[in-house]
């Protein structure tokens, strides 16, 4: 898929970006450890930090029960005087697709087994968030936490 | 891997060291409705300290099995959600975790043992209570 007009900053060579496969739940840990990680590294709050954690451990726990796997890529915003400015998270899968997007981002609808706020909650976790899926091709889940978007959070 | 859960007399302690994966988590449940059916446990603590990342799955497995040990006749405390993790759950939704929570274990078994007290229960014999 071509890139997103709205994101401006080309990564950094000082920030790596990173691609996880996932391919099971274990991946899920893994990747909302490294997640936040990078988020503590780019001076995100503590506060923020959870929330990236958390929100990618909804996404990838989506793609590993629903998509039987896919990619979690976490990648550094940098503007061009070398300010972080966010992160953003991209969840790409090739599973069945989210037939109906409005439904599955109504809080309290779940197909299996979640609580039924798992994209609803990610997306209120994030700053942006939007959703292309294609039945039978796949999901593709973008979301960025901007760093200096609720000053209150930071510590 | 399984989670151990301890007895002290009839309050069963269990802690979550990290995220469950979905097999995990159905044999947490299961172990622990049995082993309080079994010993008619008066009061669940579950301990959930170590855990950073409480996500929509983790939250429904807490408040399922509050809610089934709740219907055998137990009392639950949720013990120990961090700062963040609480900020993080309500951020998400509300009402994402419904059980009665505590600071920590130890809080959270006084009001165990005070839950346990008020409605009566006289089996409880953990301590010198009269």
């Amino acid at each position: 898929m071509p890139g997103d007009p709205s994101l401006h900053a080309p990564p950094h060579p000082g920030h790596c970006s990173l691609a996880i496969p996932i391919t099971g739940e274990r991946d899920v840990m893994h990747a909302a450890r490294k997640a936040r990680q990078m988020a503590e590294h780019l001076g995100f709050s503590r506060a923020q930090a959870y929330h990236v954690a958390t929100a990618t451990s909804e996404l990838t726990s989506n793609m590993a029960v629903h998509a039987g796997g896919g990619t979690l890529h976490l990648r550094p915003l940098i503007d061009t005087d070398g300010t972080v400015t966010g992160l953003e998270l991209k969840a790409e899968d090739q599973g069945p697709g989210i037939a109906d997007l409005e439904l599955a981002m109504t809080d309290g609808y779940s197909t299996a087994r979640r609580l039924g706020c798992g994209l609803p909650g990610a997306s209120r976790l994030m700053d942006e968030f939007s959703i292309r899926s294609t039945p039978g091709q796949g999901t593709r889940i973008k979301a960025i936490k901007w760093r200096h978007s609720r000053p209150a959070d930071r510590s | 891997m399984r989670i151990p859960i301890l007895r002290l007399d009839r309050i069963l302690l269990v802690s979550i060291q990290e995220d469950l994966t979905d097999d995990e988590a159905m044999q947490f449940q299961s172990d622990l409705v049995n082993r309080v059916a079994e010993v008619e446990a008066l009061g669940v603590a579950v301990d959930i300290t170590a855990l950073d990342v409480v996500d929509s799955y983790m939250a429904r497995v807490i408040n399922d099995t509050a809610s089934m040990v709740r219907l055998l006749g137990a009392e639950v405390v949720i013990c120990g959600i961090q700062p963040f993790v609480a900020m993080t759950l309500i951020e998400m939704g509300r009402d994402l975790i419904g059980a009665d929570c505590a600071f920590n274990l130890e809080q959270g078994l006084e009001m165990l043992r005070a839950r346990i007290v008020h409605r009566g229960d006289t089996r409880f014999t953990g301590d010198e209570d009269d």
